[in-house]
């Protein structure tokens, strides 16, 4: 469904350019998910905003469903790709109502009955049509989430592309939106990547997990065996033991690597 | 003796004593009651504040500090440090118990450290107010800490502004300045949120080091309940305004009560199997 070669990505000119993305190439197959981990910096998220056609300056080849794309992108290409970002606050406009930002793409892709699909998206997940006339101040962080989530939902894509989708959240609402994630995904044969700092979210939610570190992916993991703790690199090793809790011990061995 | 006879002997005579702290804010739309009752001691040792957005974890922090605002109003049976009562202190008073006898680190050091102002100067400026001493004495000190805080290079990051620092060394800053002045205790206020999970290692080996050698006592505010149970000796777990429970953290598995339980279970774990999380059903009785 999504095959990413040699991605690179460059910010800036000249000595003060920085190379963001390198070599980067994965496949994930229509219907399954792939998760992209890393610190801050490590590139995953500019790996996501490329696939997106939010970035329009990077070389190399990305194709959906089969389909080359270039640097911009149709209208069209958003019907079957939509993306979720992480700040649910920042994500809906504050002054319209949650009927007008589920309809909107309805209207930019001319399609009709549209009240009809927006209380059907809202079902989907998990609000009431009484969300409709409400506006985003009105509603928790979880809500909002939902509501994102239901407008990225609303073009019925084949991909969705979560960039961190609960990290502002409580955890007791990150269980709520990723068990939804996850039955949208089964429901809709959805396929995912999903970028996330965390990684008990990729191994929880994602069948391959990319781990990325300073531009580079340095290993392609299955879910089980991240789960089962065997990484083969020690970037990811040193990531996993961190992730783990506090350990005195293994902060002194914290070693800073650099990515070839 | 064993770590819990220290603790013990500690709470005999605590450091901190907090009993029947309430914290309310009047808005428009009513009183909210932000921080309901809540009682503890603390001794020499490091206690885990944990709770969800609005819990209350953070007023509790800033109402030690006296740093609530009005229309905010804090009452309290006691919050005395020592020999010190701080919920009758004069604010002039309270002045010199921050950053003397009580520090407090910040999330974000990007917005707790002054844009236009050298790092050191800063670090420099802690020292000085509270310790009376000369540019050069206090100059020197900064530099001391700043090695203290692992720096690698103290002289070039004491004359960086803040933003020439990643995320990480502004947080060792923010740790050097609170310390400096050598208080009895730290508040740490979601100290690591903001950083990476191998930084925040490090960090908080910066803060377990220099919580054990200095004697100080340690509250950690947090809304990551396996990094608390890793990190602290004890926990305070924090729902609508009150404590709903502590325990030692060694022993969080077996919390009884059951938010702590629902929050512990709808975390999702990297070996975990399970394919869906499970959720938190909230109990109105929980707030009441």
């Amino acid at each position: 469904m999504i095959a990413v070669r040699d991605l690179n990505v460059r910010f800036g000119r000249g000595r003060m350019a920085v190379h963001a993305v390198k070599d980067v190439g994965f496949d994930v197959p229509r219907g399954r998910s792939f998760g992209l981990v890393g610190e801050s910096g490590s590139g995953k998220s500019t790996v996501l905003r490329a696939i997106a056609g939010l970035n329009p300056r990077w070389t190399g080849e990305i194709s959906i469903d089969g389909e080359p794309q270039g640097p911009r992108r149709a209208s069209s290409f958003y019907k079957s790709l939509q993306m979720v970002f992480q700040d649910p606050f920042g994500s809906l406009h504050p002054r319209h109502t949650i009927d007008h930002s589920l309809a909107e793409p309805l209207k930019i892709h001319r399609i009709r009955d549209r009240e009809q699909r927006v209380v059907s998206a809202l079902k989907d997940v998990g609000l009431g049509p009484d969300f409709r006339f409400r506006y985003p101040h009105q509603l928790s962080g979880g809500q909002r989430q939902r509501v994102a989530i239901a407008r990225a939902m609303i073009l019925e894509p084949a991909v969705l592309l979560l960039d961190e989708p609960t990290s502002a959240l409580d955890v007791s609402v990150q269980a709520e939106v990723l068990n939804l994630l996850a039955a949208l995904r089964a429901r809709h044969n959805l396929t995912f990547v999903l970028v996330s700092h965390n990684l008990a979210v990729v191994a929880h939610m994602c069948e391959r997990i990319a781990v990325m570190n300073r531009g580079r992916i340095v290993e392609i993991l299955e879910q089980a065996d991240l789960r089962a703790g065997r990484a083969r690199t020690p970037y990811t090793q040193q990531l996993l033991t961190a992730s783990r809790g506090y350990d005195r011990e293994a902060a002194r061995r914290l070693v800073e690597i650099h990515a070839a | 003796m064993d770590e819990t006879g220290v603790a013990e002997r500690e709470m005999a005579e605590p450091l901190l004593d907090v009993r029947d702290l309430d914290v309310t804010f009047e808005t428009p739309a009513g009183v909210v009651h932000a921080v309901r009752g809540v009682s503890f001691a603390l001794g020499q040792e490091r206690l885990g504040i944990v709770g969800e957005s609005g819990s209350g974890k953070t007023t509790v922090g800033r109402a030690i500090l006296g740093l609530i605002p009005k229309p905010g109003r804090v009452t309290a049976e006691r919050i005395r440090l020592r020999e010190l009562e701080l919920s009758t202190l004069a604010p002039k008073a309270m002045q010199s118990v921050r950053g003397e006898r009580i520090s407090m680190v910040m999330q974000d050091p990007k917005y707790s450290l002054n844009p236009v102002m050298r790092v050191g100067e800063q670090i420099a400026e802690a020292y000085r107010l509270h310790a009376r001493a000369g540019r050069k004495e206090a100059e020197r000190r900064s530099l001391e800490m700043l090695e203290a805080v692992r720096i690698r290079d103290p002289e070039r990051v004491f004359h960086a502004y803040p933003h020439e620092l990643s995320g990480g060394m502004g947080q060792r800053v923010m740790i050097a300045m609170m310390l400096i002045p050598g208080p009895d205790l730290l508040i740490a206020d979601e100290p690591t949120s903001a950083l990476d999970v191998t930084v925040q290692m490090q960090i908080l080996a910066i803060i377990d080091d220099m919580v054990k050698e200095r004697g100080m006592g340690l509250i950690f505010i947090s809304h990551d309940l396996n990094l608390v149970a890793s990190f602290c000796d004890r926990i305070l777990i924090m729902y609508a305004g009150r404590v709903v429970e502590q325990c030692r953290a060694a022993e969080l598995h077996r919390a009884q009560h059951p938010y702590t339980r629902g929050l512990l279970a709808c975390l999702p774990r990297i070996d975990g199997e399970r394919a869906v999380l499970e959720t938190l059903k909230r109990d109105p009785a929980w707030a009441s």
